[in-house]
């Protein structure tokens, strides 16, 4: 088994900025496909072709963890501070589950920015997130529609109680619309931290309100990828 | 542990096999290809995007259209059976390599772990871009019968620098009941049986996976636990022509 060598995480190789510079103006539309999932605040990156928030089969970044595990982008805001053209949580909160939000306009003019990343944890999950990886802009105006899928960040064990959203403690944020809608006094389910980035396996889940296995309602909080519609609109 | 070497060891042996069927059979194929200076070649890199499905040694064909390893909705062939049920691609290479279509076509090395990824680097000849198509087929062999892969993938006229990346969803072989017991699954969950020629019980066509239940999600006879979930897509599959 050979591993595909690519760099794991955000790098900045300013020296090697060859490419054609992008002139480009585009919003970015982001709609949550999910029947009971909240996106915590959206971090949408216009950035080159070197960088990535996040990679399958790969660690998390310490910055990628607090976006997952607590919905924190400002770790990954400073890392593309100066290397991207940063939207931040375009919806002003929550993305509630059926929602649409659209950013501003982002102008990659006299830049080398030809990919697209797009960020936020999913909640109710322990380190659940909807992710699009550096995704080529395309040059050509018009609308381009993508759908994206849920990650497990794979960096606190999926046992589906309601804790801290403080990276490395146990258990998920519950901010008000989340907390109505979910249990108490699970016992909880894994304890199995993953290591790497995956896609989610989904959420467990139970029946009980007030007890059983886990925080999560099995009735309401399940999906199935993909979890988010993206429409990417080239002027 | 025991059960998880026991599948390994299973692996390698088939790997090593196919390794010395390789070595015997593409001399021709290797002369023809010194012969043409500048040969076509293509990078495939299979990634496991699950966190507990390992995945069987993937079988990489590359063909020109009218090879079909699957169809949605039929039957499956035995030879995909072997793939989907045990893991075991050697009948489905043979069958793509004694195909009219057949370019070139290469066994993976072994298991591919949950988050792992295997390289596969084919040649073809010059007048084989324009007709090429890739067929990538491996078991999540923590189930009994789930396989993924791409199905006959348009991937001709690919300029040499050129990547296209494509994510697979998970099948059903629809040859084995997913009773999801003791016994019948050959992943290290189980260490079970593998292919069986046996179809009764199951529906006998091709389709998507439903996913499996486990024993965390009310199928107490289940061998498996919620670890063993996936979602689609099961994987991705990279190609980059890099001469």
């Amino acid at each position: 088994m050979q591993a595909k060598s690519l760099i794991g995480s955000l790098v900045l190789s300013a020296g090697l900025a060859i490419g054609s510079t992008q002139a480009q103006q585009f919003t970015v539309e982001i709609t949550n496909l999910t029947q009971g999932i909240y996106f915590t605040p959206l971090l949408i990156a216009a950035h080159d072709n070197t960088a990535d928030i996040f990679q399958t089969g790969q660690a998390a970044s310490v910055e990628l963890q607090a976006m997952a595990e607590g919905g924190d982008i400002s770790g990954l805001s400073n890392l593309l501070n100066g290397i991207a053209i940063v939207e931040e949580n375009p919806a002003a909160g929550l993305l509630a589950p059926g929602s649409s939000t659209t950013t501003a306009t982002i102008d990659t003019e006299g830049t080398d920015y030809d990919r697209l990343s797009i960020v936020a944890m999913m909640l109710p999950t322990n380190d659940g997130f909807v992710g699009l990886d550096a995704w080529s802009i395309p040059e050509t105006a018009g609308t381009y529609v993508i759908h994206v899928n849920a990650y497990d960040a794979g960096t606190e064990a999926n046992d589906e109680i309601i804790g801290s959203g403080a990276p490395g403690e146990a258990g998920f944020p519950a901010p008000g619309p989340v907390a109505t809608a979910s249990g108490t006094g699970g016992t909880g389910i894994n304890t199995t931290v993953e290591g790497f980035v995956h896609i989610h396996r989904g959420v467990l889940g139970d029946l009980d309100n007030v007890g059983g296995q886990s925080d999560i309602d099995r009735t309401v909080h399940r999906w199935l990828n993909p979890v988010a519609r993206i429409t990417i609109v080239v002027q | 542990m025991t059960d998880q070497f026991i599948y390994f060891q299973r692996s390698f042996l088939i790997s090593a096999v196919l390794a010395l069927f390789a070595c015997g059979g593409d001399s021709d194929d290797d002369e023809a290809q010194a012969a043409i200076a500048a040969t076509p070649q293509y990078q495939i890199t299979l990634s496991n995007l699950t966190f507990a499905q390992p995945l069987s040694p993937a079988a990489v064909i590359i063909h020109q259209l009218g090879f079909q390893a699957w169809i949605d909705g039929q039957q499956a062939s035995v030879a995909l059976e072997n793939l989907a049920e045990g893991g075991d691609n050697s009948m489905l290479l043979s069958e793509a390599a004694n195909a009219s279509q057949h370019i070139i076509s290469i066994s993976g090395t072994g298991v591919v772990a949950g988050g792992g990824s295997e390289m596969f680097e084919l040649a073809v000849q010059a007048d084989d871009v324009n007709r090429t198509y890739l067929t990538v087929a491996t078991m999540l062999v923590n189930t009994n019968d789930a396989f993924t892969g791409v199905n006959a993938m348009n991937i001709s006229n690919m300029v040499v620098g050129e990547t296209r990346r494509y994510t697979a969803p998970v099948w059903d072989a629809g040859t084995e009941v997913n009773s999801e017991t003791t016994g019948t699954i050959p992943g290290p969950a189980d260490g079970g049986e593998g292919f069986n020629i046996d179809r009764s019980g199951d529906r006998d066509f091709i389709v998507f996976h439903p996913g499996v239940l486990t024993q965390d999600h009310g199928l107490i006879s289940s061998v498996l636990n919620e670890t063993h979930r996936f979602d689609n897509p099961a994987v991705s599959v990279t190609v980059t022509r890099i001469e």
